[in-house]
C-alpha cells in the first residue's frame, strides 16, 4: 500500500494523509493507491504541508498501518531514545512496533 | 569575549524582521516549499525527521551566562526542555514550530546570538579550541582570528553563495584540540625564527563521503596578509569547483583533484592580485578586536593546591581539569556524557546551573567543545570543590573526558532526515557496557566516534574506534572503523571488515577494546597500539 506522509506547515509535526485531511497519527493513514500523485500535487500547492510524498506501508494483522521503513516508523512515533516525547509516551511496546 | 557594536546589532535585528516576513508570506502562501527552503536555511531552519530543527552559532564555542540562560529560556519557551551541543561547538534544538521562529531569533538578538551561517553554501561557524584563552600550551588566544574572520567572512557577497559549505578552524598550539586538519580550511598561530606571529595554512580537509585530511599550503603567512590569502583560496576554489556535482562540490575534492603543488601555485598567484588591492585589515583594527578578548583580572598569589581528601572529587579533578596558564586556576571539562544518556543534550535546568557557574566562578564564560561537552575556563582551584558539588547535584559530574563512555554522536536516524541508521542507542550501549569507572580508567583515553550516515556528522573518520551506521536491505549495520584521529597526528580510519547490526557492533567495540588491552605496552593509548601493529592485529580479535 501507497500511503501519504509529510511535515506540518506550521509546526513541523509528521502528518499522514487521512483521505480527505492530514493526522499526525499514522494509525489515520489511509491507501491512496493510484491517485497518490494527484493528492500529493493538490496538497503541495495547497501550502498545508512541507513537501509531501507517498511511501510503502504494509497493513498490521490488527488491520492497523505500519510504515514499512524503519525511518517513516520513527518519523510516526518519535525518537526511540526520548520515549517521553513520543506519541505513545506510556506505550511499553511502542519501541517495538518501530524496530 | 567579544560584544557586538551597534551595526552588529542593527544587522542581526533587520536580519529577524526579514526572517519575519519571510515565515508570514509562507504561512500565508504566498511562497511555497522551494521559494521558503533556501531562506529557512539561511537562518539555520531545518526541517528534520519530526519538526523544525534549529541550529544556533556559537562563535568558536565561547558563550556567557546570559547566553547560556538565553538558550535554557528558548529551550523551555520555544522547544521541549532541552537543546543538543553539536560537533561544530553550536547548539540545536530539535521541536520549533514555524509559527514562532521569529520571535525566537528576537529572542536570541537580544543576547547577540543567531543561526545565520549555520547552513547552507555558506562560510560556517568558526570552530577553535575550547580551552582558548585559558590553556597553559597556546601562544596566544585565537580566538581575536577567529572574530576577525568571522567578520570577514559574513554576509559577504564573493562568500554567500559558494560551491558548498566551507569550514574554518583556528588554533594557537602544538596540541590540537580542535581537529585542525579536517577543515576545509585551517591556521595554526605560530612564530618564526624571527620571533613574528603567523599562521601555518592548511586546506582541503574534511569528513563526508570523501575524507581528506587538510594539506599544509603555507609554512608562514603573516598575519596581516590574511584577509589576502582567505580571498585567494575561496577565488581558486570558486573558480574551479564542481558546481555541477553535489558530491564533488567541497573544496577538498578540488584541492585533491589538482593537488597540494598545483592548488598552492594557483593560491599563491591570487594572493599576489589581492595584496595588490591592499584590502586587508590594519593592525588597529585587529587590536581592536583584540581588546574583547583581554586575559580576565586573574587574582595574583593564589595557591595552586587542591584539597583531594575526597576520593569521588579527587577522581573527577583527575580526569575533568586541565593546567591554566594563570597559577591558581584550572580548566573545568563538564561531561555531557552521562553513562545510558545522549551525548550532547542537556536540559533547560542544566543549562542554568552551568550558567550559575560561570557566573560565580569562571568570569562570566563558557565553552562548547566540538566533541560535545562544556568547559568552565577560569576556575580558581580552590572554587573547584564547590563547582564539583554543584555539578552533582545538577547530574553533570561525570569523570570520562576521552575515556571510552565519551562518545561523539551524531543525532541519528532518531532525529536526522539524512541518517540511516541510529547513532544515539549504540553509544549509548558501549558506555554503559564500559560503565564501570575502574575498566573505563584501565582502557585510557579512547575517542569513539559515531555517524548514523556517510556525512560524517559523528566524525567517525577521525575516531580511533569509528561506527559508520549504513543502511543494508532497509535494516540498520553499522561498520566498524579503527585509527583514525583528529589530533595533532591527524589519521583518516579504516574499515575493519564486514558490518554488525546494532548489538553486534557493542560486541565488536568490546573485542577491539579487550585486544588492546592485551596486546599494548606500557604507557600506550588504543591509538599508540592500533599505529603500532596496525588492522591486522585487531582483526582476527574482531572477527576470529
Amino acid at each position: 500500500m501507497r500511503i501519504l506522509t509529510g511535515n506540518d506547515l506550521k509546526t513541523g509535526a509528521v502528518t499522514w494523509w487521512t483521505g480527505y485531511d492530514w493526522s499526525i497519527h499514522v494509525e489515520d493513514a489511509v491507501d491512496a493507491g493510484d491517485q497518490a500523485d494527484a493528492i500529493l500535487a493538490r496538497e503541495a500547492a495547497a501550502c498545508r504541508v512541507n513537501n509531501p510524498y507517498a511511501i510503502d506501508g504494509e497493513k498490521a494483522p490488527d488491520g492497523s498501518v505500519r510504515p514499512a521503513h524503519i525511518k517513516d516508523r520513527i518519523r510516526a512515533l518519535g525518537p526511540t531514545v526520548r520515549p517521553d516525547l513520543t506519541l505513545k509516551p506510556a506505550d511499553p511496546d511502542a519501541r517495538n512496533w518501530v524496530i | 569575549m567579544y560584544r557586538y557594536d551597534k551595526y552588529d546589532q542593527a544587522m542581526v535585528d533587520t536580519r529577524v524582521e526579514e526572517f519575519r516576513d519571510q515565515v508570514r508570506r509562507r504561512l500565508e502562501g504566498k511562497l511555497d516549499d522551494d521559494q521558503f527552503k533556501p531562506l529557512r536555511l539561511k537562518n539555520g531552519l531545518y526541517l528534520q525527521l519530526h519538526a523544525y530543527m534549529l541550529r544556533v552559532a556559537i562563535p568558536y564555542g565561547t558563550l556567557n551566562s546570559a547566553q547560556m540562560r538565553a538558550l535554557g529560556a528558548i529551550a523551555r519557551k520555544y522547544d521541549r526542555g532541552y537543546g543538543h551541543f553539536t560537533t561544530r561547538q553550536n547548539i540545536q534544538y530539535n521541536w520549533i514550530k514555524l509559527a514562532e521562529a521569529p520571535d525566537l531569533f528576537a529572542d536570541l538578538a537580544k543576547v547577540e546570538m543567531h543561526a545565520i551561517q549555520t547552513s547552507g553554501e555558506s562560510i560556517r561557524n568558526i570552530s577553535s579550541d575550547q580551552y582558548a584563552g585559558a590553556a597553559a600550551d597556546e601562544l596566544i588566544d585565537p580566538r581575536p582570528w577567529c572574530e576577525m574572520l568571522r567578520q570577514m567572512t559574513t554576509f559577504m557577497p564573493e562568500f554567500s553563495y559558494l560551491p558548498r559549505k566551507f569550514k574554518i578552524a583556528v588554533i594557537a598550539s602544538a596540541e590540537d584540540r580542535a581537529a585542525l586538519r579536517w577543515h576545509d580550511f585551517a591556521l595554526r598561530i605560530v612564530q618564526n625564527a624571527s620571533g613574528e606571529i603567523g599562521f601555518e595554512v592548511y586546506a582541503g580537509g574534511g569528513m563526508g563521503r570523501t575524507p581528506f585530511i587538510a594539506y599544509r599550503i603555507r609554512e608562514f603567512l603573516p598575519t596581516s596578509q590574511l584577509f589576502s590569502y582567505l580571498q585567494a583560496v575561496l577565488r581558486v576554489w570558486n573558480r574551479h569547483a564542481r558546481r555541477d556535482n553535489i558530491h564533488k562540490q567541497r573544496m577538498k575534492i578540488l584541492v585533491h583533484d589538482l593537488g597540494q603543488e598545483e592548488f598552492t601555485r594557483q593560491v599563491e598567484e591570487a594572493f599576489e592580485h589581492f595584496l595588490s588591492l591592499a584590502e586587508d585589515f590594519p593592525q588597529a583594527e585587529y587590536d581592536r578586536i583584540a581588546a574583547y578578548f583581554a586575559p580576565p583580572p586573574f587574582e595574583q598569589g593564589l595557591s595552586d593546591e587542591i584539597d583531594l581528601s575526597d576520593p569521588a572529587f579527587a577522581a573527577w579533578v583527575d580526569r575533568q581539569v586541565i593546567a591554566h596558564k594563570a597559577p591558581g586556576y584550572a580548566i573545568a571539562n563538564i561531561s555531557l556524557k552521562p553513562v545510558g544518556g545522549i551525548p550532547g543534550d542537556i536540559s533547560a535546568d542544566q543549562m542554568d546551573v552551568v550558567a550559575d557557574l560561570a557566573e560565580r566562578y569562571s568570569f562570566d564564560e563558557l565553552r562548547a567543545t566540538h566533541a560535545q561537552n562544556l568547559v568552565l575556563p577560569h576556575v580558581r582551584k580552590a572554587d573547584l570543590h564547590a563547582v564539583w558539588q554543584a555539578l552533582v547535584e545538577a547530574g553533570l559530574a561525570d569523570a570520562n573526558l576521552d575515556l571510552v563512555s565519551d562518545i561523539i554522536a551524531c543525532p541519528g536516524l532518531d532525529y536526522c532526515s539524512l541518517a540511516n541508521a541510529r547513532s544515539i542507542p549504540v553509544a549509548q550501549k558501549i558506555a554503559e557496557r564500559f560503565a564501570d569507572p575502574a575498566r573505563q580508567a584501565d582502557v585510557g583515553e579512547l575517542k569513539i566516534k559515531i555517524s548514523g550516515c556517510i556525512n560524517a556528522c559523528g566524525h567517525h573518520h577521525a575516531g580511533n574506534i569509528g561506527i559508520l551506521g549504513v543502511d543494508r536491505k532497509g535494516s540498520e549495520s553499522y561498520q566498524l572503523l579503527l585509527g583514525g584521529s583528529g589530533d595533532e597526528v591527524t589519521t583518516q580510519a579504516k574499515i575493519a571488515g564486514p558490518g554488525f547490526d546494532e548489538d553486534g557492533i557493542v560486541d565488536a567495540v568490546e573485542r577491539a577494546v579487550e585486544q588492546y588491552r592485551t596486546i599494548r605496552e606500557p604507557g600506550e593509548r588504543f591509538i599508540d597500539t592500533y599505529r603500532r601493529v596496525g588492522m591486522d592485529g585487531f582483526k582476527e580479535a574482531i572477527y576470529g
